[in-house]
C-alpha cells in the first residue's frame, strides 16, 4: 500500500476548497483554501491537531458540511462529477453507495435502535445496489473477512451488545457494504486499545487493498497513518503545512511544524534513584479485591506509590485500572484488603473519612470537560477546594487562587473570571490540575488525563505535571493505556488484566526484555514510525 | 423479558396501594366539606329531625372511621354500594357513563394521537420553515383558549350557522356506531383540538434533540432520504419521551373532561363526578375517584412498559 500511483485515474481533487463556520452570528472561515488529488485505490492521510480542520475536509470530500459550516469557495470534483454544483440528490445518491464514511466512534455512530444486519443492508438496499437477501449474505462475507467473531450471527445482534473494536470493523464493513470507490476513515482507531488498534488496522487495511478501495485516513496519530497511507498530507488549523509520500514525510519533513509533531514522542523523564527500603509510601494498596454485584473487577492487588514518585497503572480498558482508583478514593469499599496513606488504614468507605484524610487524595480526570461545572467561573471552580479544605476567606482566598494560576502557567487576570466553556481543552485540563492542587495534596489520581489531548497540549500537561511533582512533592498514580505516555512520565509501571496485577517493577526494567508475554503484547503493539511496522509485526505474529 | 414481568408485577401492586390512598383522600376531602347528603338532600325541607332520619337511616351519623371500613369491606367484596340519591347500584350507575368516557377519550385519541404524530414528524423534518411555525403557532393558540371557549366556537361555526353538526352530544337508547361518531363529533374535535399541542411539540422537541447524534449524520452519510433518517432513525430512538406524554394526556382525556361534558351535555363520567360530590353522594364519588386514579395507574404502567420495550438496551441485555 506504500507504492506510488503510476498512471492511475485520478477520483477526486479538491481545488481552493474554502469553509466557513458560524459561531454566535458571524462566519469565519476554518479551512482556508485547501489543494487535494486523491487517485482510485490509493490512501492519503490527513494528520494534524485538533481544530486543524481534517474532518471537515473530508466530509466535504462527500459534498457534506456539519451544521454551522458551509463551503465558502473552492471545488470538489468526484468522479467528473462537481459536488459544489450538483444537487442534494445527486450527492445523496453518492453517499453510502460510492462514497462511505467510517466515523470515529462506532458506538455512537451505530443506531442503538436497530440490529447491525438492518443497518448494513439498508445502503445497499436504499441505493439499489442488491436485495436484501444478497445484502446479508455479502454481510456475512465482509464480516468474515473482517475477522469478527461468528460472522454468520453477529449482524443479529444490537450495537450495545457488540464490544468497541468490533463495532469499530462492523461499521468498517458496512461502509463496504456497496463497493465504493473512495472510504473517509475519520480517526477509526482512536477510540480503542493498542491491541485492539492493531486488529483493527490489520482488517482496514487487509480489505481496503482486498477492494483496491481509495481512502482518506485521518487521524492525529502519526504512528498509525505511517502504517495506513500512501501519502501524507498535514494540515495546521485550516491550512496545509506540507504534503509529501509517506516514507519521504517520515525520513526528511520539511517543515518546522511537521518536525516538532515527530518530536513528541521523544520526551522522556528522567530517571530517579530508587526509593530507600524502610520508607513509608504515601499510599499502599493492600490485597484489595473488589467488585460491583457479585462480580469480582479487582483480585488481591498490592502495589505501593512513595512521594515524589509517579507509578503509572496501565492495562487495556476492562482492566480495572479506573476501578483501583474508585478503591483509593474510597467510592467502592472493597470486598477484602485495605488502603494505607502514610502508614494508617484508611476507612474503606470516603463518607467515613475525615475530611483531611479526603483532602490528602485528589483526582485528575480523563474529560476535563464533563469534569468541570460549566456554569461555575474559574474562581469558583479553584476557590472552592480551598475554601473547604483550608478555610480560606476573602483576599487570602483570591490570592491563593492566583497563585494556583499563576502554577499552572494561565495568567490569573486573563482567566479569573472565565468560565469553562471559554477554555481550550489544554486550558481546562490545567484548571482541573489547580483544582486538585488547591486542596494541597500529597497524592493525586489522574486518570486518563492527556488521552483526549492533542499530542503537542499533552506534552505540555505532562511537563506541568512533572514541575509540579517536585515543587510539591506530590505521589502521583497515573492511570493510562498509553505507553509512550508511561514512558514519558512514569517511575514505576503496574500492568494490569482482567484485574489483577500482571507484572510491575520501575520504568527501567519493563521497557527493558523479558516481559511478562501480556505486556509483551502491549508494549509490541504500540505503532511505531516505521511504515513497515504493522506488516512486520503481523508477520512475526503470525510466524510465531 | 422476565425483568419486565416483575416489573408490571411490582407496578400493579404499587398502583392497588396507589388506589388505597386515594380513596382515603377522597374520603377524608369529602368529609372536609360543609354539610352532608341529608342536609344538600332536604335543601330547603331541612328540619333537625328529617335531617337526623335520613341520617339515621343511611348509616351517615356513625362515626367516620367506620363508615370508610364499612365501605372498603364492600369495595373488597366487589360491591361498591347504593348511590345515596337515587337508592341504585353504584356499579350500574357508572358502566353506561364510564362507557361514554372511554368512547369519547378513544374518539378523540384517534384522532389526536396520530395527528400530532404527524405534525411532529414533519415539523421536525421541515423545522424553522414556514410549515414548522404554522402548526406550532396554531396548536399554541388551541391550547392558549380554555376548552369551553374553544367549544363554544365550534359550536358558533360547526353546529349553530352550518348546522352539520348537532351541538349536543346527548342520546338515549342503543344508537348506532355512526350515528355515535356524528353526534360526539364536536366534543371529540374540541379535546383533540386542548391534547394535540403538547404531544405535537413534544414529538418535535425529542426527534430534533437527536439530530445532533453521531448515529443520525452517519444516516446522511449513508445518503438516505431526510424523511427516512427521521422516521427510521431518529424517531425510535425518541419514543420514549413521546409515548409518556401520550399517555398523560390520553388520562387527560379519561378524567379531564368536565368542562366540554357540560358544553356538549355529554352524559359521561365527569359531569356525574361532579354531580355526585355537590350532592355528597359518597359512595358514587368514591368509585368515580377510583376509577379515574385507576386510569392514570394504567396509562402510565402502559407507558413505561412501552418505553422500556422501544429500546433495545432495555430488551436485550448483553
Amino acid at each position: 500500500m506504500t507504492e506510488q500511483n503510476n498512471g492511475k485515474p485520478v477520483l477526486l481533487t479538491m481545488k481552493g476548497l474554502r469553509i466557513e463556520g458560524r459561531s454566535d452570528e458571524t462566519w469565519s472561515e476554518i479551512v482556508h483554501g485547501i489543494d487535494l488529488t486523491l487517485h482510485k485505490g490509493e490512501v492519503l492521510g490527513l494528520i494534524g491537531e485538533s481544530g486543524a480542520g481534517k474532518s471537515t475536509v473530508g466530509l466535504a470530500a462527500m459534498g457534506f458540511t456539519r451544521d454551522g459550516c458551509r463551503i465558502s469557495g473552492g471545488e470538489i470534483v468526484f468522479d467528473g462529477i462537481d459536488l459544489m454544483k450538483a444537487s442534494e440528490a445527486t450527492k445523496r445518491n453518492l453517499r453510502g453507495k460510492r462514497i462511505a464514511y467510517v466515523a470515529q466512534s462506532a458506538a455512537a455512530s451505530f443506531n442503538p435502535a436497530h440490529k447491525l444486519m438492518d443497518q448494513y443492508c439498508e445502503a445497499p438496499v436504499q441505493h439499489g445496489v442488491m436485495g436484501r437477501a444478497e445484502a446479508e449474505s455479502d454481510a456475512v462475507d465482509l464480516y468474515r473477512r473482517m475477522q469478527l467473531p461468528d460472522p454468520d450471527n453477529i449482524g443479529f445482534r444490537y450495537p450495545h451488545q457488540v464490544s468497541g473494536g468490533q463495532l469499530q470493523r462492523a461499521m468498517t464493513a458496512m461502509a463496504m457494504a456497496c463497493r465504493p470507490d473512495l472510504i473517509i476513515f475519520d480517526e477509526p482507531t482512536t477510540a480503542l486499545d493498542v491491541t485492539t488498534q492493531i486488529e483493527v488496522l490489520a482488517a482496514i487495511r487487509n480489505i481496503v487493498e482486498q477492494f483496491d478501495t481509495a481512502a482518506i485516513y485521518i487521524t492525529h496519530d502519526l504512528a498509525v497513518v505511517a502504517q495506513m497511507a500512501d501519502r501524507i498530507k498535514v494540515l495546521l488549523k485550516g491550512d496545509e503545512v506540507e504534503e509529501a509520500d509517506t516514507r519521504s514525510m517520515l525520513s526528511a519533513p520539511k517543515e518546522d511544524y511537521t518536525k516538532s509533531l515527530w518530536a513528541v514522542r521523544s520526551h522522556a523523564r528522567a530517571e530517579q534513584p530508587p526509593v530507600a527500603a524502610d520508607k513509608t509510601p504515601v499510599v499502599s494498596v493492600q490485597n484489595i479485591t473488589a467488585g460491583y454485584g457479585s462480580v469480582d473487577v479487582l483480585m488481591n492487588v498490592n502495589f505501593d506509590i512513595h512521594e515524589r514518585r509517579t507509578v503509572a497503572v496501565v492495562g487495556e480498558s476492562g482492566s480495572g485500572k479506573s476501578t483501583t482508583a474508585r478503591v483509593i478514593t474510597g467510592l467502592l469499599p472493597p470486598r477484602q484488603g485495605q488502603i494505607l496513606f502514610d502508614g494508617e488504614t484508611l476507612p474503606p468507605d470516603y463518607r467515613k473519612r475525615t475530611r483531611d484524610q479526603l483532602r490528602q487524595a485528589q483526582m485528575i480526570y480523563q474529560m476535563a470537560d464533563t469534569a468541570l461545572n460549566p456554569k461555575l467561573r474559574i474562581r469558583e471552580l479553584i476557590g472552592r477546594p480551598a475554601q473547604m479544605y483550608l478555610g480560606l476567606q476573602g483576599k487570602a482566598l483570591t490570592d491563593r487562587i492566583r497563585n494556583l494560576l499563576d502554577l499552572i502557567e494561565l495568567e490569573p487576570d486573563d482567566y479569573i473570571d472565565r468560565l469553562p466553556a471559554e477554555l481550550s481543552g489544554g486550558q481546562k485540563q490545567r484548571i482541573g490540575i489547580a483544582r486538585a492542587l488547591a486542596a494541597e495534596p500529597k497524592f493525586i489520581i489522574c486518570d486518563e488525563v492527556t488521552s483526549a489531548l492533542d499530542q503537542l497540549v499533552a506534552e505540555g500537561i505532562l511537563k506541568l505535571l512533572d514541575k509540579l511533582q517536585s515543587e510539591f512533592d506530590l505521589a502521583y498514580m497515573f492511570i493510562t493505556h498509553d505507553l509512550a505516555t508511561v514512558k514519558a512520565i512514569a517511575d514505576e509501571v503496574v500492568v494490569m488484566k482482567e484485574g489483577r496485577v500482571i507484572e510491575q517493577g520501575p520504568k527501567s526494567e519493563m521497557f527493558r526484555p523479558p516481559h511478562d508475554p501480556y505486556t509483551e503484547l502491549l508494549l509490541s503493539s504500540v505503532p511505531e514510525m516505521d511504515p513497515d511496522w504493522l506488516t512486520d509485526l503481523l508477520r512475526e505474529r503470525e510466524g510465531g | 423479558m422476565s425483568h419486565i414481568w416483575s416489573m408490571i408485577a411490582k407496578r400493579l401492586a404499587l398502583g392497588l396501594l396507589t388506589l388505597f390512598i386515594v380513596s382515603l383522600l377522597i374520603f377524608g376531602a369529602t368529609e372536609l366539606l360543609p354539610g352532608d347528603f341529608a342536609e344538600e338532600f332536604l335543601g330547603q325541607a331541612a328540619t333537625p329531625e328529617t335531617v337526623a332520619a335520613i341520617r339515621r337511616e343511611l348509616g351517615l351519623d356513625l362515626p367516620m372511621h367506620t363508615r370508610y371500613i364499612e365501605w372498603l369491606t364492600g369495595v373488597l367484596q366487589g360491591d361498591f354500594g347504593n348511590s345515596l340519591s337515587n337508592r341504585r347500584p353504584v356499579i350500574e350507575l357508572i358502566s353506561t357513563r364510564l362507557g361514554n368516557t372511554l368512547f369519547l377519550a378513544l374518539y378523540a385519541a384517534a384522532i389526536a394521537v396520530p395527528l400530532s404524530l404527524m405534525l411532529g414528524i414533519l415539523a421536525a423534518l421541515f423545522r424553522n420553515s414556514f410549515f414548522d411555525r404554522f402548526s406550532n403557532a396554531s396548536a399554541l393558540t388551541s391550547i392558549s383558549f380554555p376548552e369551553f371557549f374553544v367549544a363554544y366556537i365550534l359550536i358558533f361555526w360547526l353546529a349553530g350557522r352550518g348546522g352539520m353538526f348537532p351541538s349536543m352530544a346527548s342520546f338515549r337508547g342503543d344508537p348506532s356506531m355512526a350515528e355515535m361518531l356524528y353526534r360526539t363529533f364536536l366534543p371529540a374535535l374540541t379535546l383533540t383540538l386542548v391534547v394535540t399541542a403538547h404531544m405535537m411539540r413534544m414529538t418535535r422537541a425529542a426527534i430534533i434533540n437527536l439530530l445532533a447524534s453521531p448515529y443520525i449524520e452517519m444516516a446522511r452519510l449513508k445518503g438516505m432520504k431526510p424523511m427516512r433518517v427521521i422516521v427510521k432513525h431518529a424517531l425510535p430512538n425518541a419514543l420514549a419521551p413521546i409515548i409518556n406524554v401520550i399517555a398523560l394526556n390520553l388520562a387527560y382525556l379519561i378524567t379531564g373532561v368536565v368542562v366540554v361534558e357540560v358544553v356538549f351535555v355529554f352524559p359521561g363520567l365527569g359531569q356525574l363526578m361532579v354531580d355526585s360530590v355537590a350532592a355528597r353522594d359518597m359512595p358514587v364519588v368514591q368509585a368515580v375517584a377510583l376509577i379515574f386514579a385507576a386510569a392514570y395507574v394504567l396509562l402510565n404502567l402502559t407507558a413505561d412498559v412501552l418505553a422500556t420495550l422501544s429500546n433495545p438496551r432495555l430488551v436485550h441485555r448483553r
